[in-house]
């Protein structure tokens, strides 16, 4: 064989990642958008299941706050957790990841693009969950503009996570079914105030990425927040977010080029 | 003054160059869990050379290695054992190298499903490393030549199968890769679009020495478009040379196929002797016979009582198809 031939260049890191996510940006057209109301429309249902418990007012004040966090985080999970998931699982399944894995681009860019699109996809659902528990619970809106924060770090930690699970699972149904325990447990552990679980039901929602979403929003809502309590929950969403993310891309790495 | 000119020996062929060789591929898989676990020869001990330039083909049924094969050289799936170079580079070392030298149209469309025709080849070019005007203006060119500008704005999972296969087998082009590998690129695409794909293909050959790789299980698409097919059977190459090459092992030998109304009149004494000679695909027989013989038998056939019960009958040259089965192919499995 003569002399080696030139190598094409690499694509690099920001811009595959830009056109990543723009290509899944624009797949909300096309397929998510049934998925994207039933996220927002669950969450708006539990507030308002939860408003037949929990009185407004100062009585349960604190109960309103993280239904209202809770809820608006919920969006988050059932996207980002759940719905990524299931949507590398089924890639992976289907041998999907052979078009990214045949392009020069490097792994993180595919992740990362694919997480940060799915993270996008909850903004309207949480920013409509969170307005709709404020009037329902009447709570103060001043402090909302925190969802700037919590939606992309809370997305970056779920997000990492449901991607991770979704290529790790050996089989599309392990992806899904893993997607819809995270959700689950961000669901049954986030929605309801932690003060009135027991002990061991505690430490294990402290276990949880999507509580420290939660409790940085509910913190938000008292008259006086605790910022630099809300700046420690926002600190753990994103050291949450680097790690999953990097394990979803060692995973991606792993599942492209499974041997 | 005379000079006489004494005419120059010719001069050797230059050797052609090689894109692609592969040596002593080897790959095997476990298939079943426990105790029924058994090992699956996917690829055995296989080597070839593909020139460049040339369209190269894997021809063989579904299940017999050619996809692990191509899924190797892509750099996708690591061989057991083994060698693959690529215009000069280890694929098998340096895996990564695989996506900067060719361009791969897997089977599946599933990454590109929900995107739009337009934003999967774009995407796919900026993926390749090319900047945003560049991404656009050679995903507009390669739309027009394909003829897909109607359907641009259009998700692929909308399209009909052999559309949304001539919208995948778009995003290998932009970009451009001296290596083209196409796993059964026209499968379910009309004869407008499959004509598409090989002028396209032809284009690219001729204005640029692009190399392809084609794997098919159409005998009819491995004769009219390829320069030279390897035959795979169970993981292994039975035959490797140009389709004329290979026919003429069996040339000489001709076809008769015979097509039932319903079941054979096998109770005539002409039906019954050809009935164990005859490869039998539901109605249809096939008997593979000297020129002589298969002429002499259309006369009986079709002069005779058994005319009665034929549908349909045809005298054909050899294929590759018939070429694979005097190699020792499996019987199922080649679409005509």
């Amino acid at each position: 064989m003569s002399t080696a031939a030139l190598l094409a260049p690499r694509a690099a890191l920001f811009p595959s990642l830009g056109a990543v996510y723009r290509a899944q940006l624009s797949r909300a057209r096309v397929a998510r958008i049934p998925l994207l109301f039933v996220a927002t429309f669950q969450s708006l249902g539990i507030m308002v299941m939860m408003r037949g418990v929990v009185t407004t007012g100062s009585a349960d004040a604190v109960a309103a706050q993280d239904v209202v966090a809770g809820s608006t985080v919920l969006v988050v999970a059932f996207v980002a957790l759940n719905l990524l998931a299931q949507y590398f699982g089924r890639l992976r399944a289907t041998g999907g990841l052979d078009h990214y894995a045949t392009l020069p681009v490097p792994a993180a860019s595919v992740v990362l693009g694919t997480a940060a699109a799915y993270a996008s996809f909850t903004v309207p659902g949480t920013v409509l969950t969170a307005a709709a528990g404020c009037a329902l619970f009447q709570l103060s809106w001043v402090h909302l503009w925190v969802l700037a924060l919590v939606v992309p770090l809370s997305g970056a930690a779920l997000s990492g996570l449901g991607a991770a699970c979704g290529l790790l699972a050996n089989r599309q149904e392990i992806a899904t079914l893993l997607g819809q325990l995270g959700m689950s447990a961000a669901l049954l552990l986030g929605v309801l105030p932690p003060s009135h679980m027991p002990t061991v039901i505690r430490w294990v929602r402290d276990l949880l990425p999507s509580t420290y979403g939660v409790e940085a929003l509910a913190r938000t809502f008292a008259k006086h927040p605790d910022w630099a309590a809300v700046a420690v929950d926002l600190a753990v969403c994103a050291a949450v977010g680097v790690a999953s993310l990097a394990v979803a891309t060692w995973a991606y790495r792993r599942a492209a080029t499974r041997a | 003054m005379s000079t006489q000119a004494t005419p120059a020996p010719p001069a050797p062929a230059p050797p052609a160059e090689i894109c692609c060789k592969v040596t002593g591929l080897t790959k095997a898989y476990r298939s079943g869990r426990g105790a029924k676990a058994r090992t699956v020869l996917a690829n055995g001990d296989i080597s070839l050379e593909i020139r460049r330039g040339e369209v190269f083909g894997l021809l063989g049924p579904n299940g017999a290695g050619k996809s692990t094969l191509v899924r190797q050289l892509t750099g996708l799936l690591r061989p057991d054992q083994g060698r693959i170079e690529v215009l000069g580079h280890d694929i098998v070392r340096h895996p990564d190298r695989a996506a900067r030298l060719l361009a791969y149209l897997g089977q599946e469309s599933t990454a590109l499903d929900e995107l739009t025709v337009s934003l999967a080849v774009e995407t796919t070019a900026r993926l390749r490393g090319l900047p945003h005007p560049a991404a656009r203006s050679e995903r507009d060119a390669v739309l027009a030549e394909l003829a897909l500008e109607p359907l641009a704005e259009r998700p692929l999972a909308k399209l009909s199968g052999g559309q949304r296969r001539l919208a995948c087998f778009a995003t290998t082009l932009v970009g451009e890769r001296p290596l083209l590998v196409l796993d059964e690129p026209t499968t379910g695409m009309d004869p407008v679009a499959r004509r598409a794909v090989w002028a396209a293909v032809e284009r690219r050959r001729a204005d640029r020495g692009t190399t392809v790789l084609l794997v098919t299980h159409n005998v009819i698409e491995a004769e009219t478009v390829l320069n030279r097919v390897a035959v795979v059977d169970e993981g292994r190459v039975i035959a490797c040379d140009t389709p004329g090459g290979l026919k003429a092992l069996v040339d000489g030998d001709v076809r008769l196929d015979l097509v039932w109304r319903e079941e054979p009149p096998t109770h005539l004494p002409l039906v019954a002797a050809l009935a164990p000679r005859a490869a039998v695909h539901g109605r249809r027989w096939t008997v593979r016979t000297s020129p002589d013989e298969a002429r002499d038998l259309v006369a009986q056939v079709t002069g005779g009582p058994a005319f009665a019960a034929l549908d349909d009958f045809s005298l054909a040259t050899p294929s590759l198809e018939d070429v694979y089965l005097l190699l020792g192919g499996r019987h199922e499995g080649l679409v005509k």
